[in-house]
């Protein structure tokens, strides 16, 4: 096995370069997901049925599906019905749908764990519903959500690399485009799998001293 | 669609089921050797245990796949065939955070169980398999399966690399009929179909293993409860979804 570092010097201006693609990928793709997964946490709690069984399916389906296949679908199938997108955009809206579907779940839990009492309370001073919502159950559970949403932002770090196979040059993009360019495989795979590992680690440490000190 | 477009879609799930039940036996293997290796009393064991798993849930599959694809071959001049290049990317992928699971499970156990094993003077194996894991493998079912359906959505991910998955095969027909809304949705269709069926069969089990250790009645409940989905260790995604 030899090993190059001169590649690995010729690589690191484009590392760079996927990084950030990689980041505004993961940025987008979260506010997507937080935003989306409330609209639909919110849904699911309307008492109206048909209203909850078509998002109660939807969401299933888009949860157990693969994620690469979903992005092969917005990819090569919005374009047949005249909605043409950059190729990042298609990626961090699939990406952003597809976490959607679980931050939902995360914020389902938030909200059946503010406790009954903070419900009767705001019934019995008469708070419209809208307020309920607004002042006093959404700013306690989105609280206790906040760990939880993490660890699926680092989750979706890790998905980031798949937007590679609708042409979006991230960080696996450019390694893979380097390699094929110059023959050197080991070098730019290398990098960018010891650089997710440092990053998604960082995360998950920046992540816990958050943790404690919300939950404190 | 042609009857031999469709015969390239069933080769397709063919390909997929392979490589999920190859990956899905590695993955357990390595679930089961890592996480007990996580409990183990010497700190060399624990630590390497604990290195192994922070390595491999840091890293994506994706680019675990390229690395076995592109960098084994010439590091140690040997190339795996595509089928085992896939199931070890992905077992040694999802086994990472499937040890994480059996580590947590084993840890459930009431200690009160382990200190009984100590006094009947059981040795560390005789503990770990008559007293330990019986009481934890049930518990194990519910992430456990939501796992699978992660490592199917995962074997997807090959595809990428030109093995003849179901998704591989869907972008072959999409070439073939220049048109991709439909094919794309079947493929959609057959994956949510697999993972169904998945789901439903790691219910029964988790029924039958339950009610072997005399809790029947806690099985198949519909989902984590609030309090367990918002204090879930270091998840990566794996444990959540739930019941289909």
């Amino acid at each position: 096995m030899q090993w190059d570092w001169g590649a690995v010097a010729d690589f690191m201006p484009h590392f760079w370069d996927g990084l950030l693609v990689t980041l505004q990928a993961l940025v987008l793709g979260s506010l997507i997901a937080f935003a989306l997964g409330l609209v639909w946490a919110l849904l699911m709690r309307t008492p109206s049925r048909f209203v909850r069984w078509p998002v109660g399916v939807v969401t299933e389906f888009i949860r157990n599906t693969p994620l690469l296949v979903q992005l092969f679908f917005l990819f090569y199938v919005l374009p047949e019905w005249n909605l043409t997108f950059a190729a990042l955009t298609t990626g961090v809206v699939a990406i952003g749908l597809h976490y959607s579907t679980y931050t939902m779940q995360v914020y389902r839990a938030g909200i059946e764990a503010v406790p009954a009492g903070q419900w009767e309370a705001a019934t019995a001073l008469n708070l419209p519903l809208r307020r309920t919502w607004t002042a006093v159950i959404l700013p306690q559970a989105v609280r206790r959500v906040v760990p939880a949403l993490g660890n699926y932002v680092i989750s979706m770090l890790k998905d980031t690399p798949m937007l590679m196979a609708i042409t979006v040059l991230d960080m696996l993009g450019e390694a893979r485009l380097f390699a094929q360019q110059n023959f050197q495989f080991t070098e730019p795979l290398t990098v960018i799998g010891v650089a997710f590992i440092l990053i998604s680690y960082l995360a998950s440490v920046l992540l816990r001293t958050l943790e404690r000190r919300l939950v404190r | 669609m042609t009857s031999g477009l469709w015969e390239l879609v069933l080769a397709g799930i063919w390909i997929t089921i392979q490589l999920l039940v190859l990956s899905a036996l590695l993955a357990t293997a390595v679930s089961f050797g890592v996480g007990i290796a996580r409990t183990h009393r010497l700190w060399i064991v624990r630590f390497l245990a604990g290195f192994y798993t922070e390595v491999f849930r840091g890293t994506s599959a994706l680019i675990m796949i390229f690395w076995v694809f592109f960098v084994l071959p010439p590091a140690f001049g040997w190339q795996l065939v595509p089928l085992w290049a896939g199931t070890l990317a992905l077992g040694l992928t999802y086994g990472a955070y499937g040890a994480e699971i059996v580590r947590g499970a084993l840890n459930s156990v009431d200690p009160a169980q382990r200190e009984g094993g100590i006094a009947l003077s059981f040795t560390p194996w005789q503990r770990l398999r008559l007293i330990l894991l019986p009481q934890a493998v049930p518990e194990m079912i519910p992430p456990f399966s939501n796992l699978l359906i992660e490592l199917l959505k995962g074997t997807a991910l090959v595809s990428v690399m030109g093995m003849g998955d179901l998704a591989f095969s869907g972008n072959l027909v999409r070439l073939a009929l220049q048109e991709s809304a439909g094919i794309y949705t079947y493929i959609l269709l057959i994956y949510f179909v697999i993972a169904f069926l998945l789901t439903r069969v790691m219910r029964g089990l988790e029924r039958r293993l339950k009610a072997g250790v005399g809790r029947a009645g806690a099985a198949g409940k519909p989902g984590p409860t609030p309090e367990q989905e918002l204090r879930r260790p270091e998840t990566t995604g794996v444990a959540a979804g739930g019941g289909v």
